[in-house]
């Protein structure tokens, strides 16, 4: 095989790495702090893409400007569902947060169908973004490389801000033991909203980042999220370090599975898992209780 | 910033559908040591957990500065100007020496500073870098100590802050508890060290299944010494 597909695969492989790490990371944060399996990861990821679209058709706001408020606006959306919905389910088995987040994902799809059908929107590529640069060995367009450049920027960043920061140690503290972090005066219950917020903002920056290149439809999502279950599966529920490191490296190896044998390339990440679950349950990253 | 008081009336707290509480009634005037004595299960801990807001369950009063805040959540109360040091240490495994000192929120600026608390509990600061949970039980409980000192909190809950711990560094526990006392913080202590409680504490409340079946003041503590020995069962 050529070195222009080897390469190709698997800068295909690493774009799809950094939404999985991207979208596993916002799952990480939200099931530690709040343990919530949040199947609704997916569905912001579809309103952080539609966001971008519509600012763009409705409001003629370009790419720059979708790129920094669809993702707040998937992240309020968050908060509001958070403080309305989510909440209710801390004191319950994990199994109604999911339930609950896989209605609040089938109502909000629908709504989109409903609205938008479901044909695939192009949101196009900002043109400071298009073209590419011919590498020798392949060639490499500009916006994927921006999109592998702020997934690793944001991934790097939310562990900065988790394991070095003051906002960090509270929300460290307040998933340990969250009933002493309030006495210690720390507003827990608004840190959750926040964290919600943060965590499906996360998904709707992939959402944006992935409308260039995967087009925008209601059902974007759907398919994603049972991948990046695995992929949280396979890093260990909570860790944050490897959603990050799994997300990448699954995505690679799911490229380089298509270069090799592409017929497995859709089922390699559900393989590992179960060999993961079986060999090491918590996860690589995970902490056995 | 005026030193707290407390008083606690008919308080009744619940875990789940058992009932732990039965009408506690006890008074912590400000700037005094008060303390909790009696035997295990009594409801001593609970007492301090239901004042700091962390039982969801209570009814009754407790007024801190006549404030009620019998319907008020832990990070209200905290904010107050309580701090509560658990019988369990509560030190955070996810977080070092430094980040479990840093945690809880200011009141005012009327606490220590860190330097302050590390001269005060020097092995500390040697392992200001370690995860707070590899301390030695000695060392977890000056951290867990050393953390509300720097808030500014004037009324402090101690929950037997000497359990399990080497006599040489129980003194090093009580040094700190008369710091707080000759501050003129109020305190009330859940101890079950008789001879360290009985050192410093104005008044000693005994609690029974849920009741407080008596109170001993300071001055009556010796002349009631075999009463005491009874009631802990001793």
């Amino acid at each position: 095989m050529s070195t222009q597909v080897l390469f190709g695969q698997l800068l295909v492989g690493l774009i799809n790495g950094s939404f999985y790490a991207l979208m596993a990371l916002g799952f990480a944060v939200i099931f530690g702090l709040l343990g919530i399996i949040n199947i609704a990861q997916g569905t912001f990821y579809m309103i952080g893409a539609f966001g971008g679209w519509m600012l763009l058709n409705y409001f003629g706001l370009g790419y720059w400007w979708g790129i920094v408020i669809a993702p707040i606006i998937a992240g309020i959306t968050g908060m509001a569902l958070e403080k309305t919905l989510i909440s209710r389910m801390y004191k319950l088995d994990h199994i109604y947060g999911l339930l609950l987040t896989y209605g609040l994902m089938m109502f909000i799809m629908g709504m989109f169908i409903y609205f938008f059908q479901t044909a695939p929107r192009p949101y196009p590529v900002p043109p400071e973004l298009s073209g590419g640069y011919n590498l020798g060995f392949m060639f490499l367009p500009k916006y994927r490389a921006w999109v592998v450049l702020v997934s690793v920027v944001f991934c790097f960043g939310t562990w900065y801000v988790i394991e070095r920061t003051p906002v960090g140690r509270n929300l460290r503290a307040a998933t340990e033991n969250p009933m002493l972090t309030r006495a210690f005066g720390i507003n827990v219950p608004a840190l959750l909203t926040f964290g919600f917020g943060v965590g499906v903002a996360l998904a709707g920056l992939a959402g944006v980042l992935a409308g260039p290149i995967t087009s925008v439809s209601p059902i974007m999502g759907g398919d994603l999220v049972i991948v990046v279950f695995a992929i949280v599966v396979v890093g260990g529920m909570q860790s944050i370090l490897g959603a990050v490191v799994t997300g990448l490296s699954l995505g690679l190896l799911e490229g380089l599975t298509k270069v090799l044998y592409a017929p497995a390339a859709n089922m390699v990440i559900f393989v590992i898992m179960f060999i993961v679950l079986l060999v090491k349950p918590a996860g690589l990253f995970g902490q056995e209780k | 910033m005026a030193e707290l008081s407390l008083a606690i009336s008919d308080l009744h707290a619940y875990y789940g559908d058992s009932h732990i509480l039965h009408g506690v009634t006890l008074d912590v005037p400000a700037g005094e040591v008060v303390t909790i004595v009696g035997r295990n299960g009594a409801g001593k801990t609970t007492t301090l957990r239901s004042i700091m807001g962390m039982i969801e369950k209570r009814t009754g009063s407790i007024n801190i500065s006549g404030r009620n805040v019998i319907a008020s959540p832990p990070e209200k109360i905290a904010r107050l100007g309580v701090a509560y040091v658990p019988e369990e240490r509560g030190i955070y495994a996810t977080l070092d020496v430094t980040e479990n000192l840093l945690l809880p929120r200011k009141v005012n600026d009327s606490g220590m500073s860190i330097e302050d608390i590390y001269k005060l509990f020097p092995n500390l600061e040697m392992r200001k870098k370690s995860q707070g949970t590899k301390l030695s039980g000695g060392e977890q409980q000056m951290l867990a100590i050393g953390r509300v000192l720097r808030t500014g909190a004037s009324l402090f809950l101690l929950d037997e802050p000497t359990e399990g711990l080497a006599p040489v560094i129980v003194q090093q526990i009580g040094k700190a508890i008369e710091l707080m006392k000759s501050q003129g913080h109020t305190i009330l202590l859940v101890e079950q060290n008789f001879r360290f409680a009985a050192k410093i504490t104005d008044r000693h409340y005994v609690m029974e299944r849920g009741r407080i079946i008596d109170m001993i003041p300071r001055a009556e503590v010796e002349k009631r010494a075999s009463q005491i020995q009874q009631y802990l069962g001793i």
